[in-house]
């Protein structure tokens, strides 16, 4: 086979393998590698920095979240304690309002009952008056005697009292 | 077997294309020559070419060059470890030279450099010689301990010893038999089946049919045995820097 019978190539293969050789490693070390290296480490670090910003904006999102469920929290209990107060309003004066309606009803009341007292003495009073003039006026066409009014009122008050 | 202008090894056959003698010995530039030369050219197409743009998302070139560099990187940092950081470009030029020289070998009637015993001992040597040097600066004479397999009695000595020292000597043997068999078979293999095809008329279907398949084989070898070889190199300068 060529391979081992072309002995006299072995220096022509060996040399130029030497020289193509060190001119790829030395392009290979000198621009290839760096730059490819570059190139990752470039990504790498701003893969990083994106993943940071994400992070970042992330504790940022999460407070901003925060903030709204405190602003929430405190929103409703200051609607809570405002219902309460309205509440506790509303009873008071609802209270008072009644205790008010009560207190004039009662005043009405006292008012009418001695009202009617004062109908029933005077009525009673008449009846007595009355009385007294019916008896006069009987002895008087009974009898024909003439009473004075005091006395006939007086038997007549006697006659009721009696009665 | 040399004399056959149409046999499945003449496909290896070095030409002398322009005549450079100097002091006696002939360093001509051949068709190996111009193939190197296209090897080389096509790592930094792809190494050089392929990362000029420097994108943030790489196309298609810049991907094999990143991936090419990761791929390296990963296997120098896991067989050697952190030292082996400034090893790397050498492991990383050959593997890729090695790799686009089987590849540019597959094209056809083009020439396959690394089939060549005399290529690829020449880089198995100095990838030998280098690594013991390496052994011996960072180790001094400690370093023949490597020879003596750690946990065998004293007893065992005279018979492993020996079988150590043997088994390292041969390793640029290995080395490059293994890449220059590789490429020399299957490049035969793919010659003797090529010439069934017209030889078997309408048949000839069947020997095609294998060609195909096997050339697909003989892509994934190409990239095996750059691998392979890289690999080893990797691993020999784990033990000239670790010892066991």
């Amino acid at each position: 086979m060529p391979q081992l019978e072309q002995i006299s190539t072995y220096a022509s293969q060996i040399f130029w393998l030497v020289v193509v050789f060190a001119v790829l490693l030395g392009v290979m070390l000198k621009v290839a590698l760096p730059r490819v290296q570059g190139i990752l480490e470039e990504r790498r670090k701003r893969i990083d920095d994106d993943l940071a910003r994400a992070a970042a904006l992330r504790d940022e999102a999460g407070g901003v979240l925060r903030a709204y469920e405190q602003a929430q929290a405190d929103a409703r209990a200051e609607a809570r304690r405002l219902l309460r107060e309205q509440q506790e309003a509303a009873a008071a004066e609802a209270a008072a309002r009644h205790a008010a309606l009560g207190e004039r009803l009662a005043g009405d009341t006292a008012a009418a009952e001695a009202r009617i007292a004062e109908a029933r003495r005077e009525a009673l009073a008449g009846i007595e008056a009355a009385a007294g003039e019916v008896a006069q006026a009987m002895t008087a066409r009974l009898i024909g005697v003439e009473v004075d009014a005091a006395e006939a009122a007086a038997a007549a008050g006697t006659g009721r009292a009696g009665a | 077997m040399a004399g056959d202008a149409h046999g499945p090894l003449e496909q290896f056959r070095i030409k002398e294309l322009v005549d450079i003698p100097v002091a006696g010995v002939q360093l001509d530039i051949t068709n190996s020559t111009v193939w190197m030369v296209v090897a080389a050219a096509g790592v930094i197409a792809v190494m050089v070419g392929g990362t000029r743009k420097r994108a943030l998302v790489p196309g298609r070139l810049q991907s094999i060059a990143e991936l090419s560099y990761e791929f390296i990187a990963g296997m120098v940092r896991d067989t050697v470890g952190d030292e082996g950081r400034r090893y790397f470009p050498l492991i990383f030029t050959l593997f890729m030279f090695i790799l686009f020289g089987n590849l540019a070998g597959m094209i056809p009637y083009s020439f396959t450099f690394t089939s060549h015993i005399a290529v690829t001992f020449a880089m198995a040597a100095v990838v030998f010689v280098g690594v013991t040097v390496l052994g011996f600066v960072k180790h001094g004479f400690h370093f023949f301990s490597f020879f003596v397999p750690p946990g065998v009695s004293v007893f065992m000595w005279p018979l492993l010893i020996p079988i150590e020292i043997i088994s390292y000597l041969s390793r640029p043997i290995s080395l490059s038999v293994r890449l220059f068999a590789n490429m020399l078979a299957g490049h035969t293999l793919l010659k003797v089946f090529a010439g069934f095809v017209p030889a078997l008329g309408v048949a000839g279907i069947l020997p095609l049919a294998f060609v195909s398949a096997l050339t697909g084989l003989e892509i994934v070898i190409a990239f095996l045995q750059a691998y392979v070889f890289a690999i080893l190199t990797c691993l020999y300068i784990n033990d000239a820097l670790h010892l066991h």
